[in-house]
């Protein structure tokens, strides 16, 4: 390892990084030894990390090049495109006709990006607002906490709605209107997709030191600079998450009903086991 | 017409059917599983989507907001679902609430029982006692005492009946049993393949 006088960020060769992997190696090994059936899986998600790192970083480091508004759109696109495939691929039951993947995808780009761009133009201030440094990783950081959230709390709806369907019919054949009967399951999912980000909050220097702030203070930033970075992160999860969570359930718990108020079970499709 | 009348009422498994009944009046109807006879009572309190028009004292099932309609007319499913800790939880505001009570023979302290500890029977009953508390017009009931002895499918019965002569209430009574039909109904229909149809007197 050389460390830098100059530059407090402490430089990782190769060699570095070879020294960290023969942890994954010992690993195996003892997984190899004892039968454990796990080495092989173990090295390959340690290759394919490796190899989605690096590419990432090729291709942050070319946008961070050219700073062009252009391709920082085009980046964020691919990137809320695939979180809302993620969002739907982890629902048990789905809404069909595409509802489920577009409530989804479309609650969590708003969210982020009005999020995003909140803190961009109006806390960061950086010129150009759009810089990649700033825009891809705070929008990365919201997108995949959103993600995290809607797809925990639409995958609470759907599975709810269907085991409780008998009841909702029962509440509205009482009179009520879908709106009232669907209310403590529309709550319940909001809540669950807001657990983790709550937890992170509650956690938060104290049981675990948070990904960003370890990362920012190994690689040279004032402890205290980290905190202010990760205190606003924090929010802006909490604020993004939390807009996301409650779009995409109060849109989706709509769906379950038509307008003469009449539970129509059937747009879920089948349980995916 | 001013009781309940249905024109040309079609679901994707039953109907067209049309069929009026005056204010008052019950009617019964019976048939095999899977003619159609719970489709026909959830398209009627607009469960199910359907085509077809149904009219309660002259007004249209659309003109009403869905869940005034249901209040009006009241499906009693036949199992009963309950969803909070204690009996209050699903019991809409209603003034004649222990009235209702003691008409179905409980009393009014039952409303702060625990849902565990109601006996199948108990459970049937207070559904109705929960449903009529809405005071509806119509009664839409779905095989009411299936699953009951013969002692609580009584008081069931009673309780019923009295509920209708008071209010003048309409009322469609599913079930099986014939003999049941004809203590609590005047005219009988027999339901096969979605179709519905008049069981004349020397029949039944």
């Amino acid at each position: 390892m050389q460390s830098d006088a100059i530059h407090t960020l402490v430089q990782l060769t190769p060699i570095d990084l070879g020294l960290a992997a023969l942890l994954i190696l010992l690993v195996s090994s003892i997984s190899l030894i004892n039968k454990v059936k796990i080495e092989n899986k173990i090295i390959f998600s340690a290759l394919r990390a490796t190899l989605q790192l690096l590419f990432v970083g090729l291709v942050l480091q070319t946008l961070f090049n050219h700073s062009s508004l252009f391709w920082v759109a085009i980046m964020s696109m691919i990137m809320v495109l695939l979180a809302g495939r993620e969002i739907h691929v982890r629902q048990q039951r789905k809404l069909s006709g595409g509802w489920g993947f577009m409530t989804g995808t479309i609650a969590m780009f708003l969210s982020s990006m009005v999020t995003a761009l909140f803190a961009l133009l109006m806390i960061i201030e950086h010129d150009p607002w759009y810089h990649p440094q700033y825009a891809i990783p705070l929008l990365g950081i919201l997108l995949g906490n959103t993600m995290n959230g809607i797809s925990l709390g639409m995958d609470r709806l759907t599975s709810s709605v269907w085991q409780q369907r008998r009841i909702l019919e029962a509440r509205l054949a009482l009179g009520e209107s879908a709106q009232q009967a669907i209310r403590k399951l529309r709550d319940d999912a909001i809540r669950t997709g807001m657990i983790p980000i709550l937890n992170a909050m509650a956690a938060a220097g104290i049981i675990s030191l948070p990904g960003m702030m370890t990362g920012q203070i190994l690689s040279g930033t004032p402890p205290i600079e980290a905190v202010k970075y990760q205190i606003l992160i924090l929010f802006l999860i909490a604020g993004g998450t939390g807009l996301g969570v409650m779009t995409a359930i109060s849109v989706s718990s709509r769906r379950f009903f038509d307008t003469r108020d009449r539970l129509r079970i059937e747009r879920l499709s089948k349980s995916i086991d | 017409m001013h009781g309940l009348s249905l024109k040309q009422l079609t679901t994707s498994h039953i109907g067209p059917i049309d069929l009026s009944i005056g204010p008052g009046q019950a009617i019964g109807i019976s048939g095999s599983s899977g003619s159609g006879k719970t489709l026909l009572l959830r398209a009627i309190a607009d469960l199910d989507p359907h085509h077809g028009e149904v009219y309660l004292f002259g007004k249209a099932q659309t003109q009403h907001i869905p869940s005034h309609w249901r209040q009006h007319v009241a499906f009693f499913a036949t199992e009963s679902q309950w969803w909070g800790d204690r009996v209050d939880e699903h019991m809409p505001e209603s003034a004649d609430q222990d009235h209702l009570l003691s008409l179905c023979g409980f009393e009014p302290e039952t409303i702060h029982w625990s849902i565990d500890r109601l006996s199948s029977g108990e459970k049937q009953r207070l559904a109705i006692v929960r449903q009529l508390a809405l005071s509806p017009s119509v009664l839409l009931l779905d095989e009411p005492t299936s699953s009951l002895d013969r002692e609580n499918a009584q008081r069931i019965e009673d309780m019923l009946l009295q509920y209708q002569r008071q209010r003048q209430a309409i009322m469609i009574w599913v079930s099986h049993d014939r003999e049941q039909l004809s203590r609590v109904s005047q005219r009988q229909f027999r339901m096969s393949t979605g179709t519905i149809e008049e069981v004349s007197q020397h029949a039944v």
